[in-house]
């Protein structure tokens, strides 16, 4: 059904206005809100919105029309539905082995790396033989061919342009630290002096962490269907970026890993009482059990909750104790996060554990639910094996493995008993934790299992 | 006066034209310690922008604008005997407008110590130019770098003579002839309606026609719309949706085939008629095919951000550069590749350049328009303060008026900033500047602006932002 548009009431005092621009044809889909004309008054330029989602049929006015208030503009159809979302969402980007997409995007592009522009000027080849006293380009660091005018421009002043290009530094790389995300020329020496220290040995610096995924060297392969048939995959985002991070915490962090073993017969026992009582959203599984225990262990040995600038020398002590916990999902590993362990109960973390570990299954979760851990929980018990050593998930300092729990025979001082063993590893930055206070902090682990007032009593 | 022109043989920078581009890369160069020679075919550098372009038609314009402000005073109490228009003396003021600028640009040549060539000149290599000295001289010289900037010129309609009396292009109309008794202005964009407006207020009776559905193709509606109700009362007729079909000259005047959207046909006969319908890069004839430079498909040259040509030792700047054909651009393009002939990291890379169109009011935008952000989906908030009731215009005596800003509504960057209104060429430098310092929608507003000024509109755009 056809709905005439009418100038609606825009200020008090206003009786009519000038048209000044349609900013719609005849034919064109609108949504609701959607401005349809401007109308100029005494007292402001006011845009009319459309009053529903449709077509517009007719337009009765023209640009310098004089209408009055209540007077028809135009006619549409509502309904219909518009096209496509106006924005295109944003592709997420962040440092975590996270979220994007599952299907293997053929692009081996890492997603913190900004400009894709990777053809430098080889400017050299200027015509033989006058070039001599020509001092020009000498293959310049700075893209200097491509004007990038079609993407979000930097927010710089020209003198911070001009400052970042004499630096080599490309500005669509730095962050502005001023209103609206402005570049400082603080900003882009900021920048550059970050980058060199991450260069010549620093350790990641929150800025710049994800802009070198390329460090890992790797050497010439060799053709591998020389002996047999191949078959080539993109690499995954996820995959990618696992890599990329396992590859930086093995070949910058020096790394132990601590073997123990903890009795939880007892606990397991009260775990599947629990469990036949409560709903299947709140069962309570073993990881649950140790984020808790794990959040006092850490408030326990703080330095455990820490990570390391090299750069600056300084050791980063957080307050919050937020565990990340390994999940295997059919895209690959993923390390959803769960915040402020240490203020919750076990029956919290369990109901919070389950259903953020389903939404990361089925890759629902968001990728702020992917950031922030401050330590890290890998739980292969369900598959199996005896033993493993986790690789640290840098920038933290620890991370705790666990493997399948197993009957053994426990000499008790007098007889052999049969109890429930289940093995811990856990692996630390031997740069920031001593050896034996790795083994102080696993221990401690263990014999809260065993016995839980071991809980209250320190910690 | 002839003396002999002296071609050198060999310059570590050869810039070919001396207009705004070509004059401004020469001297920076020179200031940078290259060894410059600048070819041309005028006695003095200038180009089209001093001898027959911006500086001309608005010598002109001034002239328009002190007969409106005669005529219109009436309203405010203030009546002149109607003006006489001396068109010798005009057009005599207007030369010695333009002869004391390039007269000055002659002098500074001298000063940086710059070979100036008066001739043309032909790429024979990429290292090599076959120079043609204004007196009939010819001679080849070498370089190492050039820059190249020679420039546009005005587009003609097909069939027209080009020695016409009565049908010219912007060039004939600023040599100012006289004021004929009926002009034509083909073509809706800012040269018609400047030429038109300062011939309308010397006397002419000026009717447009215009082919697509609106002046100033580019500018947003609303800005336009301003001008378009003064222009719509000054202007006999300004015929939009309407096509030239046929010109033929009369004796005394032209006559005029006039269609329509529908295709009907009228006939209007005009003393001259003024064609405005664009201009075209002067890349011809230039011998750019004995180098690795290239074209694109409307005849520009093809430029990376240092604006090289795809001949590396050859930079190309200014209106053979690619829109917006425009002095200030070729400045801009000027000292770049100056910067980078002399092996310094210049980019050209404007987040804003500033388009004004002098007539009256006038009209002035920069950064991105309403328009592209609709086209290109951009998010956008705009602030649109119309001039009623600000003090400054009224004093004026005028209140016909807008200005508009353009924001980013996440950041409150300015994107965009456009002014319709008497002196709005003035003011828009304010909003280049803060596009260029990424300037939020906060510090205009935390900018104290001089009262009572027109520039104060800005002040209240941004404030309009900020309302609950």
């Amino acid at each position: 059904m056809a709905q005439e548009i009418r100038v609606p009431e825009v200020s008090e005092g206003v009786t009519e206005g000038t048209v000044i621009s349609v900013a719609v044809a005849v034919g064109d889909k609108v949504e609701a809100d959607q401005t349809l004309l401007e109308l100029e008054t005494d007292k402001a330029v006011v845009a009319i919105p459309s009053p529903f989602d449709g077509t517009i049929t007719k337009i009765k006015v023209s640009e310098g029309d004089t209408v009055a208030v209540g007077a028809v503009i135009m006619t549409g159809e509502p309904g219909g539905g518009t096209g496509a979302p106006e924005t295109p969402a944003e592709e997420a980007v962040s440092e975590a082995p996270v979220a994007e997409e599952p299907a293997a995007a053929p692009a081996v592009e890492t997603p913190a790396e900004p400009a894709p522009d990777p053809e430098p000027v080889a400017a050299s080849a200027e015509p033989a033989p006058v070039a001599e006293s020509a001092p020009p380009a000498s293959t310049p660091e700075v893209d200097l061919t491509t004007v990038r005018l079609g993407d979000r421009v930097a927010p710089a002043a020209p003198s911070v342009r001009r400052l970042a290009r004499d630096l080599g530094v490309d500005i669509y790389q730095v962050q502005g630290t001023g209103p609206g995300g402005r570049l400082s020329e603080e900003d882009v020496r900021v920048f550059v002096r970050e980058t060199m220290q991450r260069i010549t040995g620093g350790g990641p610096t929150p800025m710049v962490s994800a802009e070198f995924p390329g460090l890992h060297a790797q050497r010439p392969l060799p053709d591998f269907s020389k002996w047999g048939g191949v078959t080539q995959e993109p690499m995954s985002k996820v995959r990618s970026i696992t890599a990329d991070a396992m590859s930086y915490a093995w070949s910058t962090i020096p790394m132990v890993t601590q073997f123990d073993k903890t009795d939880i017969t007892d606990l397991e026992a009260f775990r599947k009482e629990f469990n036949r009582k409560v709903d299947p959203d709140g069962k309570l599984t073993m990881t649950a059990i140790l984020i808790k225990v794990c959040a006092a262990a850490l408030r326990a040995f703080p330095q455990f909750n820490s990570s390391l600038d090299l750069a600056r020398k300084e050791m980063i002590l957080k307050d919050y104790i937020h565990v990340g916990v390994a999940v295997d999902t059919p895209g690959g590993l993923l390390v959803p996060v769960i915040r402020d362990a240490d203020h919750k109960g076990i029956e919290t973390l369990a109901t919070e554990l389950n259903e953020l570990a389903a939404k990361t299954r089925e890759r629902r979760m968001s990728p702020t639910d992917l950031e922030g851990g401050t330590f890290t929980i890998s739980n292969l018990g369900g598959i199996g094996g005896t033993a493993f050593s986790p690789i640290v998930y840098a920038p933290q300092v620890a991370i705790l493995g666990v493997s399948r729990a197993e009957m053994e025979p426990v000499w008790d001082g007098e007889h052999f008993q049969p109890r429930l063993v289940m093995p811990l590893s856990l692996t630390y930055d031997h740069r920031v934790i001593d050896g034996a206070d790795g083994a102080r902090f696993l221990r401690w682990i263990c014999q809260a299992i065993e016995k839980p007032i071991n809980l209250v009593m320190k910690g | 006066m002839s003396e002999k022109i002296i071609i050198p043989s060999s310059a570590q920078l050869v810039v070919i034209g001396a207009g705004p581009g070509g004059y401004a890369a020469a001297f920076k160069a020179a200031e940078l310690g290259l060894e410059v020679t600048m070819i041309d075919p005028e006695v003095n550098p200038g180009g089209v922008c001093l001898h027959r372009g911006c500086i001309p038609s608005k010598a002109l314009l001034h002239v328009a604008k002190l007969v409106n402000e005669a005529e219109e005073s009436v309203d405010i109490g203030v009546t002149f005997a109607k003006p006489k228009i001396d068109v010798d003396k005009v057009r005599a003021w207007k030369d010695e407008v333009i002869g004391k600028l390039t007269g000055g640009l002659g002098m500074k040549v001298q000063h940086k110590k710059l070979t100036y060539v008066r001739g043309m000149a032909q790429f024979k290599s990429a290292t090599t130019l076959t120079v043609t000295g204004g007196d009939g001289t010819v001679g080849e010289m070498t370089f190492e770098q050039a820059i190249v900037a020679t420039g546009s010129r005005p587009i003609m309609l097909p069939g027209v003579d080009p020695g016409s009396e009565r049908i010219f292009d912007s060039t004939g109309a600023l040599d100012l002839v006289d004021v004929p008794a009926s002009l034509l202005v083909v073509g809706g964009g800012y040269i018609g309606l400047e030429l038109g407006s300062a011939y309308q207020a010397m006397g002419s009776k000026v009717s447009v026609v215009e082919m697509t559905n609106g002046l100033l193709p580019g500018c947003d509606r609303d800005l336009v719309s301003v001008l378009k109700r003064r222009l719509d009362t000054k202007f006999e007729a300004m015929m939009l949706n309407t096509k030239v079909a046929g010109l033929k000259e009369l004796k005394t005047g032209v006559q005029v085939t006039l269609e329509d959207k529908k295709g009907q046909q009228t006939k209007q006969k005009f003393a001259k008629v003024l064609v405005a319908i664009g201009r075209r890069p002067n890349t011809e004839d230039l011998g750019l095919e004995n180098t690795d430079v290239e074209l694109d498909e409307k005849g520009f040259v093809k430029v990376d951000g240092q604006r090289r040509t795809g001949q590396k030792n050859i930079f190309a700047i200014g209106d053979i550069a690619g829109e917006p054909m425009l002095a200030h651009k070729a400045y801009s393009e000027a000292n770049v590749a100056a910067e980078a002939a002399a092996g310094r990291k210049a980019v050209y890379d404007p987040r804003a350049i500033p388009a004004v169109v002098f007539t009256d009011p006038e009209i002035a935008w920069c950064g991105i328009t309403e328009t592209e952000a609709r086209a290109a989906k951009i998010k956008v908030k705009t602030a649109k303060l119309p001039w009623r009731g600000v003090g400054r215009t009224l004093t004026l005596g005028r209140d016909d008026g807008i200005t508009k800003l353009i924001i980013d509504p996440e950041t409150e960057r300015v994107l965009g900033v456009a002014v319709a209104g008497p002196g709005a060429g003035e003011l828009i430098a304010e909003g280049v500047l803060a596009i260029e310092m990424a300037a939020v929608v906060s510090d205009l507003r935390g900018t104290i602006h001089p009262h009572p000024t027109l520039s104060e509109t800005i002040y209240e755009a941004a404030e309009m932002l900020f309302k609950p």
